[in-house]
């Protein structure tokens, strides 16, 4: 059986193996940007990243023909790229690290002063707790300074934490499409993911906590 | 019965249990920490805010420029592939 999605798939492919221009420019519409801003985890620079999406972009259409539908198209097309941008990243003399490695500078997803120290009645459990965030803004209509900040935070993450979270939480993707592309273990996925959110979260309860009338 | 679950051990729980990966003697003994954690609930609620805000990174913007080169790319490609 053949889901929707796949036969639109098939149907894209078939088109661009047919030099269609109209079937390439709307794969370019649906990925393109979010090709970009994953590459941006494996290379210094913006400008690096749009070159490596592009290669990826070449690589795609000559390896068309070897395209057989064992992944999804968009596994398959985010498999290139981020195999072109590791090679870029190794010729930039940049560590390109191993999925299986954690990061050793990574702490506990709150800062352990934060909580009550383990001699007390209520060891281990809040002493600063977190306040509730009053002036959420609506995802939808996200701009300026708060955008900037969680932008920032997640450019600040190891390359592997940011990998995930951006396939994750920006682009949406579900885990196993995840761990495909970005050849790990759910556990391994899974622990990235927290350490990610977290320090996001961090980011923004600073944030949100500047916006508040001083004690 | 299990001892119960911490703060401090709950925040580091909290993904795993978004993903739905707690077993479920685990998942009870979370839920009923935060039943009872006012603190913790609105950690959670922080959570699942960092995570919606996230999404609205993304875009779906190709520049212009960029636009142009991958045409221009895709045709060479065409022509080549005759």
């Amino acid at each position: 059986m053949t889901t929707p999605d796949e036969r639109e798939e098939l149907e894209l492919v078939r088109a661009l193996r047919q030099g269609e221009e109209a079937a390439f420019r709307a794969l370019v519409d649906r990925y393109h940007a979010s090709m970009v801003r994953l590459a941006m985890s494996f290379v210094s620079t913006r400008a690096t990243a749009e070159e490596v999406t592009q290669e990826a972009w070449v690589g795609v259409l000559r390896g068309l023909d070897r395209f057989e539908g064992r992944s999804s198209l968009r596994t398959w097309i985010f498999r290139i790229l981020t195999n072109t941008a590791k090679t870029r990243a190794m010729r930039e003399g940049r560590q390109v690290p191993f999925s299986s490695l954690a990061d050793p500078e990574d702490g506990p997803a709150v800062d352990p002063s934060r909580f009550q120290g383990p001699e007390s009645r209520w060891a281990h459990h809040w002493a600063a707790p977190p306040t509730r965030w009053e002036t959420v803004p609506d995802a939808s209509i996200l701009a300026g300074e708060l955008r900037n900040r969680i932008d920032e935070a997640i450019a600040a993450l190891p390359p592997m934490q940011r990998q995930v979270i951006t396939l994750r939480d920006i682009d949406g993707w579900g885990s196993e499409e995840v761990c495909n592309v970005l050849e790990l273990s759910e556990t391994n996925q899974r622990v990235l993911l927290h350490r990610a959110r977290s320090k996001v979260r961090t980011a923004l309860e600073a944030y949100f906590a500047e916006g508040e009338p001083r004690a | 019965m299990l001892r119960k679950l911490t703060c401090r051990e709950l925040v580091e729980l909290v993904t795993d249990y978004f993903e739905g990966r707690l077993p479920r003697g685990e998942r009870r003994r979370f839920e009923r920490h935060l039943a009872g954690c006012d603190a913790c609930s609105i950690y959670l609620e922080q959570m699942r805010q960092t995570i919606e805000l996230s999404g609205a990174l993304r875009t779906d913007d190709v520049s212009p420029v960029a636009a142009a080169a991958l045409l221009e790319a895709f045709r060479e490609w065409r022509v080549a592939s005759r």
